[in-house]
């Protein structure tokens, strides 16, 4: 028996406490990054992490804040290790706080494992890329932003914006097809409305789809520094569900602008040098280290598909947050609010939404074979009916040119027949796509220079029989 | 031999490290985290950790290595994946599984695996640093030359010929009576230029497959370029297809901060496409260093120097060898991060104020050179290094500082990227200064390409003009000779510029094709001025079959174009004037 983890080191000397802060007399055989116990004068217990150790002191954060810390009676007692979340089996249909705590009123797990909340690097080498298509029923985003296994695809929205009853949509509809797998959802709520959470809980129960779940809820009230770990404690539970249960997990982390502002809170207490709009210089590794636990492993069964959730401030995509993120992930979606206005479900703005990983995940044998170039000439006769919607303003419909007028037509078209669809309304990708012939059975056919010859023959509506 | 004293992220300040020196490799901790000394204050020593450091305690030991970061040179580079420093990916994934725990060693060149030595020099020859004593034919597509190491010269006492591994002794090199063991591999500090005979100007087309590079803004063998643009326009892509088709002998991809998938995609198509020249798998001619967004941020750095040195190893060989870097950016954020924690006095937003120098001291080790040894010959390195500009706002610190090093930039666009218009390359605010240095390349290829290209530039850049007038009163009020032009740019742009990476015949297009393509563009435009001359109108212009002909062009392979083109062009002929043209 090891006796030296029965000894508990314990500091005593704490010089200074602020905002979440604690500065202590240097703790002998601290860790970098450990997790401790910060016990008060009261003997309530706040949960901490030693982020900077030294010979000279120990700077322990707390989560929570340090209110009610007294510099005299409080102590710090270490735990040993580094945060970690315990898993097993029985993970499925439970609910979290922030600090990987049950709160839905059941028993603690039994763990079979605990696992550091940081993860691990996969190896690059042997990723395996991304090419199994998701339907997801709407589409703006099967038709030209398509989602594949593996994949990291946020969804970029604004205050306001229906962001929420997309994601419930795409929980409810998304399958991948000729497939009867295991599949399990990951749900964090970081720093949302009590409302926002409830109504992803509600719409889950309602499905059924609560029990194949697990859920992390940090809502507004709760402590700000949980944020930092609650999208990783997800991101845990989701590499544990994939690589150990063999599952394909899709983890949905809502809502990610909140835990950029908890991370510049925090940075700003470390008194760090800023970066661009006080957020720190680190932001894009930071997020990174999460994002890219997406993935698929050569050989393994099972997959991390990850659909975070950010609003813009100020609908602003070159604020550092929604950049900064564009940079990581593999594309984005990104909601309209001009389209919302105009009362578009979905909003989404097809210019600004891009996916990477489309190209693997669509094409004969995966979606159809005609996909790639709808995809192409659809991007090609919206952009032109869009450039002479923004020229008719100034000089008039009237003024353009017969071909002109077609285009202008087929843009509103496009908006209110492919993009618009209904909330419940599922449509395969065969169906996304023969809406889009349908459209360009009113464009002259010459015009149609991006699709292959045979494929015209075969799919424009006036060759078929 | 000293002990950790304070841990705070990736610095690591170890005490009683009296002796060390900077740049020194250190192992920190007992698991051996591999670090470097980046400055030293009395017996303290200022370590960045290129690994985690997560659990590290204080008073934990850490060791000098006594030697500063190097990589490993000689046959087994090609074809291998390695992390940012140096250790192969491939070796990791055998021994610790998917996930790379810190810590973990593999080493870079292959210790067990016998190479096949042919020597080129025999016992009683005098050779001296550089000299190319034997041959190891590493892949199909490279020969790999083994060179006698820098700082050694003699008689050759020995040389032997067989199959050896590269930490076998294959010839013996005595001087003043002091004999010397060379081995097929040698190793160099990754931060130091490997030294050549004389600098020689870039010259000669580094053929890139990519129109809008290979005519437009001409990349030079030697030569060094930028591509920045926001996020979405295409920046990756664009490397990759440099890395798939520059036509060199070696390519280096060096992923640095980015994505893992991305990553992925890339290694599984060097392994399924083929070197339009050679019909080889592209992965014997290429190494890739992945150093992804999620692993350590100080390795970032190292990556980039271990990739440029592997180039100069290269080049010393007589090579040609294109290094591409994706991207320089994260390389800067890590230089930031850890200036920040070793709380210097920031630059312009909080980047360091050596920023410039220390990228500058990347960029430059670009060059063709006369390298050192015999026989005589020629190398190059051309580098091209992708900018992450935030915001994709080109005024911020890393496009700023970059673009005062290169000669090419190409700069990516949002809104042609919105477009869908990819290659995303803005022909108005890219340029090329080698265009004089490719000048006689093209002349022997093509004769005319000086005047191709003017030609279209000029046509490209009277759209921009006339498109703000289109914006006022609308593309039918225009005369009828600017809308030919305008007709004429948007074929220019879309038939031409645009190009699909994704598409079996487009993705590369020889050099031949892209002027003939031109060509054929600009002929349709004298043509159909002619037309106009005599009175035709535009709507038969714009509905002439020859327009969507022309939109077709792409899709003609390469070994078939000339033969194709000048049936068009006889099409063209007749049908464009034959009629129309006032007696």
């Amino acid at each position: 028996m090891d006796f030296s983890s029965l000894y508990v080191k314990e500091g005593r000397a704490i010089s200074k406490a602020k905002g979440a802060l604690l500065i202590a007399e240097s703790i002998p055989g601290i860790q970098f990054n450990e997790m401790v116990d910060v016990r008060l004068g009261n003997g309530e217990v706040k949960s901490g992490q030693a982020i900077d150790i030294s010979e000279d002191a120990t700077i322990v954060e707390v989560f929570g804040g340090v209110s009610e810390v007294d510099l005299v009676g409080s102590t710090i007692r270490c735990k040993g290790e580094t945060l970690k979340l315990p898993v097993s089996n029985d993970i499925l249909g439970r609910i979290f706080n922030g600090m990987g705590e049950p709160i839905d009123g059941g028993p603690r797990l039994i763990p079979e494992d605990y696992l550091d909340i940081n993860g691990e690097p996969m190896n690059p080498a042997l990723r395996e890329p991304p090419a199994e298509f998701i339907e997801t029923g709407i589409s703006a985003i099967d038709g030209l932003n398509a989602l594949v296994r593996g994949q990291k695809l946020p969804i970029f929205s604004g205050s306001g914006l229906p962001h929420n009853r997309i994601v419930a949509q795409v929980i409810r509809q998304a399958t991948v097809k000729g497939k009867e797998e295991r599949f399990a959802l990951v749900f964090a709520a970081i720093g949302i409305s009590y409302d926002d959470a409830s109504f992803f809980m509600r719409d889950l129960e309602r499905t059924g789809a609560l029990e194949r779940t697990v859920a992390f809820i940090n809502t507004a009230s709760d402590p700000v520094i949980e944020r930092i770990s609650t999208p990783r404690l997800a991101l845990t539970a989701a590499e544990y569900l994939a690589w150990k249960q063999h599952m394909h997990v899709l983890v949905i982390l809502t809502d990610m602008t909140n835990y950029c502002e908890a991370l510049r809170e925090l940075s700003s207490m470390r008194e760090e040098i800023p970066s661009r709009r006080g957020y720190p210089g680190y932001m894009y590794t930071d997020l990174a280290t999460m994002y890219e636990r997406a993935g698929r492993i050569s050989g393994k069964e099972g997959s991390v598909t990850i659909m975070p959730i950010l609003t813009m401030p100020d609908d602003d995509i070159t604020h550092p947050i929604p950049d900064l993120t564009g940079y990581i992930t593999e594309g984005q979606i990104v909601l309209s609010r001009n389209l919302e206005r105009k009362g578009i479900y979905p909003p989404i703005d097809v210019f600004l939404s891009l996916s990477r990983m489309m190209k693997e995940g669509i094409g004969p044998g995966k979606t159809r074979e005609d996909h790639n170039n709808v995809f192409m000439q659809s991007y090609a006769a919206y952009a032109e009916g869009c450039y002479l919607r923004e020229i008719s303003t100034i000089i008039g419909a009237e003024a353009l040119g017969e071909r002109d007028k077609i285009y202008l037509t087929a843009a509103d078209e496009f908006e209110r027949r492919f993009i618009s669809q209904g909330e419940s309304e599922k449509r395969t990708v065969e169906n996304t796509l023969d809406t889009a012939w349908g459209l360009f059975s009113a464009l002259p056919e010459e015009d149609l220079k991006l699709i292959k010859e045979d494929f015209i023959k075969k799919y424009l509506p006036k060759y078929r029989k | 031999m000293g002990k950790i004293w304070r841990v705070s992220g990736p610095l690591v300040i170890a005490d009683d490290m009296k002796g060390a020196q900077v740049y020194e490799v250190v192992e920190i901790g007992e698991e051996g985290l591999v670090g470097e000394i980046v400055g030293l204050e009395g017996t303290k020593a200022i370590i960045q950790a290129h690994e985690d450091t997560l659990g590290l305690k204080v008073g934990e030991v850490v060791r000098g290595m006594g030697r500063v970061l190097s990589a490993e040179l000689g046959p087994g580079l090609v074809g291998s994946i390695y992390d940012g420093l140096q250790k192969s990916l491939l070796t990791l994934g055998e021994n610790i599984g998917p996930f790379i725990k810190r810590g973990a060693k593999a080493s870079a060149l292959p210790r067990n695996k016998k190479w096949q030595f042919t020597p080129k020099v025999k016992a009683g020859d005098a050779v001296s640093q550089g000299d190319i004593i034997g041959t190891v034919p590493e892949t199909n597509l490279v020969e790999h030359r083994i060179m006698v190491p820098l700082g050694i010269k003699g008689k050759i006492k020995e040389i032997r010929q067989g199959d050896y591994t590269v930490e076998e002794p294959v010839a013996w090199v005595e001087y003043n009576g002091e004999v010397k063991e060379l081995t097929l591999m040698q190793e160099w500090p990754v931060r130091k230029p490997r030294p050549y005979k004389q600098r020689s100007d870039p010259s000669g087309l580094l053929t890139t497959g990519m129109r809008i590079l290979d005519y437009m803004f001409p990349l030079a063998l030697g030569g060094k370029a930028s591509i920045p643009g926001g996020f979405g326009t295409g920046k990756t892509v664009a490397l990759q297809q440099l890395a798939r088709w520059a036509q060199t002998h070696l390519n280096i991809y060096v992923g640095c901060g980015e994505r893992g998938n991305e990553m992925a995609d890339v290694l599984s198509s060097f392994r399924e496409l083929k070197d339009p020249n050679t019909g080889r798998l592209l992965q014997e001619k290429e190494i890739f260093i992945a150093n992804t967004s999620n692993m350590p941020v100080v390795a970032r750095e190292a990556s980039i120097f271990v990739g440029i040195t592997m180039a100069e190893y290269f080049r010393d060989m007589g090579y040609d060898i294109l290094l591409v870097a994706d991207s320089t950016s994260r390389w800067a954020e890590a230089m930031r991060e850890m200036s920040g924690r070793l709380e210097e006095m920031p630059g312009e937003e909080g980047f360091p104020s050596y920023m410039g120098s220390r990228l500058s001291s990347f960029y430059e080790r670009a060059g063709m050179v006369k390298c050192l040894g015999s026989p005589e010959r020629e190398g190059s390195v051309t580098v091209a290094g992708a900018v992450s500009p935030p915001g994709a706002d080109f005024s911020e610190p890393v496009t700023q500082n970059t673009l005062r090093i290169i000669d090419a930039l190409y700069a990516l666009d949002v809104s042609l990227a919105n477009k869908r218009h990819f290659p995303a390359i803005s022909w108005l605010t890219s340029y090329s200064l080698y265009v004089d240095a490719v000048k006689d390349w093209w002349n022997e290829h093509d004769p005319g390409w000086e005047h191709t290209r003017a030609g279209a530039l000029r046509i490209l850049q009277q759209e921009a003009e006339l498109e703000e007038i289109v914006r006022l009163v609308g593309p039918e009020a225009l005369p009828e000779g600017d809308k030919l032009l305008l007709l004429t740019a948007r074929m220019i742009r879309e038939d031409f510029l645009q190009q699909s990476a994704y598409n079996e015949v487009d993705t590369y297009c020889a050099p031949a094709k892209a002027g003939l393509m031109l060509k054929t563009i600009m002929k349709f435009y004298e043509l159909t001025q002619e037309m106009l001359n005599s009175g035709a109108g535009m709507e038969s212009i714009r509905s002439s079959a020859m327009v969507y002909r022309i939109s077709r062009m792409k899709d003609i392979p390469n070994e078939d174009f000339e033969q194709k083109v000048k049936e068009l062009w006889s099409e063209m002929e007749q049908s464009l004037v034959t009629g129309k043209r006032v007696p």
